[in-house]
């Protein structure tokens, strides 16, 4: 390559290109694809319809997630119970069929290993730095906290990679999202990722591939990380990404399916590279001032919908747009709330604590700080804890964080997608609202009708333990 | 994938920005191992409103959609492309997409077409009593009313979709390079 000053995202594509047409398309090698049961078996079938093969096996991990039922996963008797929903149990038999007559690796429903399908990746130490990974589902771009280019793909995309290991791909634009200074008593990753995509708006950085810099990132823990890079898509980012640091390297050191010994050294050393030069390009660079994020809260049907927990429901008249003024009534109709009312009064009934965004151990250990000691207030009707995987589950049990959460009134529950988009039986009915650390408040995400408030999980155990929306920091003085 | 030259008829103006993937197809109908039959499970919480787009005669049949900025956020859920495409939706017209949306909208033969947001209103105005006409040789969207809109494809994609060629197959057609690449990096 040129001496050209390069942004990490760039040094990782061009590492990847296979060929580079003419008008700037180029083929991009994948070095890692994760695969799930919904989004993959119309890519199977045109595989075979085709009369192709899985180029490479070794390169891709299956697991399943977004259908399976959080509740026990075996008997009384120690078998594996079938999933009683006809067509989720169809969905998940077509995936461990197609993984069988493919060669794929698949962690079974019933593994310690099994998980959220971007909780696994780099729990597994299957995704590494530098590399390449995608996965027929948007949140994909979570492991860009470790310093890997990924990235949601659809499910044509599936089949052409699981067909050729690589995509046809234009590069996205570099972006920089700054933030400096310190993060307040209370304030967590997913306050600054809401307020960053509240800020940008949901289509703001469409087009773009977003890096994260400065001292509020290099100070953020590698799970606090994959809290902030999994929410890039929600401003419409194609992907975001964390330089790998010495925090990274030693998350993922000694993973199950991390390389080892000299070739361990070997990848360590090349990933020092795997920074932006001086005098890199960004074509767009914003700044965020860690000091002034709240605990935040959503309070519309789009996660750019997003306030301080001090604050009040916005009249839509406030905006300025005409169509977010529109877009803002019909959310306010939809979330059943009123404009000028406070954050702090509006009671929930669900509670919601898991999702790829926020199933990792320290967002249980964060959630489980506030929940000590209290009950869950006797107006909520639900209230789940979903580890993001077994191995996440397991730890949290050893730390004694189950019983926490369960003597305080919550269900302690197995691993998977749960409530975060109502494809299994964890669901919101309609009109009830639920304070949720997932990634999404569209309409009906969490159910038809269902009412969802984002927040993080010392926010979702704040609002257990009063019934409402209420501010951590004040339980926490 | 078929060939696409030109697409003309009806048009929904449904408007509204940031209609998510959600929106176009809920997840429950995602539990399926086909691409076949989501079309009247599209826009359901949509359908659901008083004297919503798809309830009105006067669009019956339409093939083309036009929606608000950041059409197809969220999900990466293909089932949103393939819904539309059952439901006879041939284009959607927009100010911006999603990328996913875009990418998979392609992969299908829908195609995505950008336009300044003063143009999508006129479209919007022009699609309640008039059919819209896309023609991509052209790249151009026109109305009877005399409207006449250029827009932009990636060159790739509009080939892509005026031969309808299989991309699985034009990559194939490297495979020396991805086996160089993989002998070359160790992969």
């Amino acid at each position: 390559m040129t001496g050209r000053p390069r942004t990490l995202y760039e040094k990782i594509w061009d590492a990847h290109v296979v060929e580079r047409r003419a008008d700037g398309t180029c083929l991009i090698y994948i070095d890692r694809h994760l695969v799930h049961e919904v989004t993959s078996p119309q890519a199977f079938e045109g595989l075979r319809a085709a009369g192709r093969q899985v180029r490479r096996p070794d390169l891709t991990l299956a697991v399943a997630d977004h259908n399976l039922p959080t509740t026990a996963r075996r008997g009384p008797d120690g078998k594996p119970l079938p999933i009683a929903d006809p067509r989720s149990a169809e969905q998940l038999a077509a995936l461990e069929a197609n993984v069988a007559e493919q060669g794929i690796r698949y962690i079974e429903p019933t593994d310690a290993a099994q998980g959220i399908v971007h909780v696994v990746g780099p729990e597994q130490g299957f995704t590494l730095p530098g590399t390449t990974v995608v996965c027929g589902d948007s949140h994909t771009a979570a492991h860009g906290a470790i310093g890997a280019l990924a990235f949601g793909i659809g499910t044509s995309e599936v089949e052409h990679v699981l067909a050729t290991q690589t995509l046809l791909l234009k590069p996205s634009r570099p972006m920089e999202v700054r933030a400096e200074g310190t993060l307040g008593f209370g304030v967590s990753p997913k306050d600054v990722i809401l307020n960053i995509v509240g800020q940008l708006g949901a289509g703001g950085a469409t087009g773009h591939v977003i890096e994260y810099r400065g001292d509020v990132f290099e100070k953020m823990s590698v799970e606090g990380r994959f809290t902030v890079a999994n929410m890039s898509i929600e401003a419409g980012a194609r992907s975001g990404i964390f330089a790998p640091d010495a925090a990274a390297v030693a998350y993922l050191e000694g993973r199950p399916m991390a390389p080892r010994g000299e070739e361990w050294d070997r990848l360590v050393a090349g990933w020092r590279e795997l920074r932006t030069d001086e005098g890199a390009v960004f074509e767009r660079s914003i700044r965020i001032d860690a000091n002034d994020i709240a605990p935040s809260v959503t309070w519309g049907t789009s996660p750019q919908d997003v306030l301080p927990i001090t604050g009040k429901v916005p009249h839509p008249d406030s905006f300025a747009d005409a169509d977010r003024r529109a877009a803002a009534r019909k959310a306010l109709d939809y979330m059943g709330l009123t404009p000028g009312m406070r954050l702090q009064d509006v009671t929930v009934e669900h509670i919601f604590i898991g999702s790829c965004t926020n199933s990792r151990i320290e967002d249980l250990r964060q959630a489980a700080e506030v929940v000590r000691g209290r009950k869950v207030s006797a107006s909520i009707k639900q209230a789940l804890v979903v580890p993001g995987s077994g191995l996440v589950k397991r730890q949290a049990e050893a730390e004694g964080l189950d019983r926490v959460f369960t003597q305080a009134g919550f269900e302690w529950r197995e691993p998977g997608c749960s409530m975060c988009l109502a494809m299994n039986p964890d669901r919101v009915p309609a009109r009830e609202r639920c304070a949720s650390t997932s990634n999404r408040n569209f309409v009906g995400r969490q159910g038809p009708g269902a009412r969802t408030h984002l927040l993080s999980p010392a926010m979702a155990a704040a609002a257990a333990v009063t019934g409402r929306l209420a501010d951590v920091r004040e339980l926490m003085r | 994938m078929i060939p696409v030259r030109r697409i003309e008829g009806r048009a929904y103006p449904l408007g509204l920005a940031n209609i998510d993937t959600d929106v176009i197809i809920g997840a429950e109908h995602l539990k399926t191992i086909t691409r076949a039959g989501l079309g009247r499970h599209a826009f359901e919480t949509i359908r659901r409103e008083l004297g919503n787009v798809f309830a009105d005669p006067r669009f019956e049949g339409a093939v083309i959609l036009i929606g608000g900025d950041n059409f197809g956020c969220g999900s990466s859920r293909e089932h949103a492309a393939w819904a539309l495409l059952d439901m006879g939706i041939r284009a959607v017209i927009a100010p911006s997409f999603a990328d996913i949306f875009a990418g998979n909208a392609f992969k299908n033969g829908i195609v995505t077409v950008a336009l300044e947001p003063p143009a999508v209103q006129r479209l919007m105005d022009v699609a309640s009593d008039n059919p819209i006409r896309i023609d991509l040789e052209s790249m151009s969207v026109t109305t009877p009313a005399g409207d006449r809109f250029d827009f932009h494809l990636d060159p790739f994609r509009r080939s892509c979709l005026l031969d309808g060629l299989d991309e699985i197959a034009l990559t194939l057609a490297s495979e020396a390079a991805i086996r160089s690449y993989e002998l070359r990096t160790g992969t």
